[in-house]
């Protein structure tokens, strides 16, 4: 390895340290003197109340495909779809198109109707008086990813 | 300030474990569909296409897969885990519209709504909005039938699900007294709620054929002929409530689990697999209601439609010294069971255990019990359940139920768990 200029050089990721086993600190109570920190208890984050506004109405698909890849929304990644929901222009849905579940973008303007992927790979699907009706299943709220740890 | 009147809502999902597969299958949205029991056994719910197919409720799958090649029938094996999470789903909508309310099954609820209808503009309106926010949030189609009495909102069900007129919600004092007499005498008595066929036969014969015939009967007549029970089922369809919601379905007396096995099972260590397993189970369901059972009933059987194989068709009731919800106290009982009926040279089909002579465990003392080891069953049966319940039903079980479960159930065509697995959620391009 190259001498490195820096006061601290980075750890090499293969020579992590192993994970360490930490004991959690027993705190005893003492009687009369309740903990300074007993009125400030909270609750920990719930991913869940973050990412779900409507648990009966929300659904998670699993994303094939890179036709959403512009919007971050990447082949593998779970998206939540909220069925509560109303589609509006600019929407991220998931569209019934042919019997398929597909997940685009919602163009909503001045009488055109298109579900647009965020690719330049892919074209857009008109709706419409000659194109059919548009039929969507619900409005993506919240994605979802785990990265690898090394 | 007098009470309201008492109003009832009674919320039924059409078809509802082949509405759930259509959920997440938009393109079987006009397809016949069955779903099929256990084993893939007979048809437990026909959508609209296969009932007009002709498809009858509890036709077995073999006799359906000509109809399947030629008429593009189409079959799953039940999805217990997805109709599951559904049936919470409606749940957990209904509570916003009405927090009283009274699971019935795991496709319909009732719901007490008169002192939160006028917040929706009246109950008929309420209706109409649970049916869209079902429809829109599950994607589910549901019926909603509203009267003055459980019975009546059921009967209120029965009319919005077979007439159109009704759009899917029908409030049955909406109409005039005369439009419901006319429709209350169209419909076959047998069809009101709690009434079987045994009482509806002898309904028949005191001239009682039609609901409006049940509805003017006397209710002490009634009552003379059939009992209590039948004399509030005359009084609901009058209109006076006798009948409330049940939050809380009353203890079990009897547990029974049993299960049909996928292939036939011949060896005495298959079986006792089979029967630990259903123990295991019985002995939980047991635990969450806070029971003891006295004695355990244990069976296997035979293929009774093999008429060209040997029938058996064994069972014993095996006492319990004392109360017990333990596990494995319940395991030694089932198995001296199985081996004192157990027999070699046939194949056995179906094997189940019951547990009976079930009391509140509060009200249980100990006769002989040593407290110690009691005290400590119970904290290794409180762990075994929670640790089920986290990681999934049988992470941690006795190593009697076995580890492969050859004779599982067949489920061949059931459809991806969508809701309740991360490997099988629907996909999305």
């Amino acid at each position: 390895m190259p001498e490195s200029s820096l006061s601290v050089s980075p750890i090499p990721v293969a020579q992590n340290p192993a994970p360490s086993e930490n004991t959690l600190v027993a705190h005893r109570m003492q009687a009369g003197f309740p903990s300074p920190a007993g009125d400030y208890a909270e609750e920990g984050l719930d991913l869940n109340e973050y990412l779900i506004q409507n648990k009966a109405a929300s659904f998670l698909f699993r994303v094939k495909g890179d036709s959403m890849s512009g919007a971050a929304i990447e082949e593998g990644d779970i998206i939540v779809v909220d069925r509560s929901r109303t589609a509006g222009h600019n929407s991220i849905v998931v569209a019934v198109v042919d019997g398929e579940y597909t997940v685009k973008r919602l163009y909503k303007q001045s009488g055109q109707v298109e579900l647009r992927p965020e690719n330049p790979k892919y074209s857009p699907i008109r709706f419409g008086k000659e194109h059919g009706e548009l039929g969507i299943w619900g409005v993506v709220v919240g994605l979802v990813r785990r990265i690898a740890a090394g | 300030m007098p009470a309201p009147q008492p109003q009832f809502a009674l919320v039924d999902v059409n078809n509802f474990f082949v509405s759930c597969e259509r959920t997440f299958r938009a393109d079987l949205e006009n397809t016949p569909l069955v779903v099929l029991s256990n084993n893939d056994g007979c048809a437990i719910a026909r959508s609209k296409e296969a009932k007009e197919m002709g498809v009858k409720m509890g036709t077995p799958w073999f006799k359906l897969q000509p109809t399947a090649r030629k008429r593009g029938l189409l079959a799953f094996s039940s999805n217990y885990a997805l109709y599951g999470d559904m049936s919470q789903r409606v749940v957990r909508l209904l509570r916003d519209f009405a927090p009283d309310l009274e699971v019935y099954s795991i496709d319909e609820c009732f719901l007490r709504i008169e002192s939160v209808a006028r917040r929706h503009g009246g109950a008929s309106a309420m209706g109409r909005a649970i049916r869209e926010r079902i429809r829109q949030w599950l994607g589910l189609p549901v019926c909603v039938g509203i009267g003055p009495t459980k019975t009546l909102a059921k009967f209120a069900n029965h009319l919005a699900k077979k007439n159109g007129v009704f759009d899917g919600v029908c409030d049955l004092y909406t109409l005039s007294r005369p439009e419901r007499k006319q429709w209350m005498s169209r419909l076959d008595a047998g069809e009101v709620w709690g009434v079987g066929r045994r009482i509806a036969r002898r309904l028949d014969e005191l001239g009682i054929h039609t609901v409006l015939d049940l509805r003017e009967a006397s209710p002490q007549e009634i009552r003379g002929h059939f009992g209590v029970v039948m004399e509030r089922t005359c009084q609901e369809l009058r209109g006076i409530s006798c009948l409330e919601l049940e939050d809380i379905s009353p203890p079990k007396q009897q547990i029974m689990v049993s299960r049909s096995f996928g292939c036939p099972v011949r060896t005495l260590k298959d079986l006792r697999e089979a029967v630990a397993t259903f123990t295991a189970r019985a002995a939980e369901k047991l635990r969450q209601q806070a029971g003891v059972a006295a004695a355990i009933h244990v069976f296997i059987r035979t293929d009774r439609f093999r008429e060209d194989e040997p029938q058996y068709t064994p069972g014993i009731v095996v006492p319990l010294a004392d109360g017990t919800d333990d596990t494995l106290a319940l395991l030694e009982a089932a198995f001296s069971g199985l081996c004192a009926i157990y027999r070699e040279g046939f194949r056995y089909k179906k094997a189940g255990v019951m547990l009976t002579l079930i009391s509140d465990k509060t009200r249980q003392p100990t006769l002989f019990g040593d407290t110690a080891s009691g005290e400590k069953s119970k904290r290794l049966m409180l762990a075994m359940d929670a640790i089920n319940r986290e990681f999934g039903r049988d992470t941690l079980r006795s190593a009697a139920s076995g580890i492969e479960h050859r004779w599982a159930t067949k489920a061949e065509m059931r459809s991806p768990r969508y809701t309740t697995r991360w490997d099988e959620l629907p996909g999305v391009s």
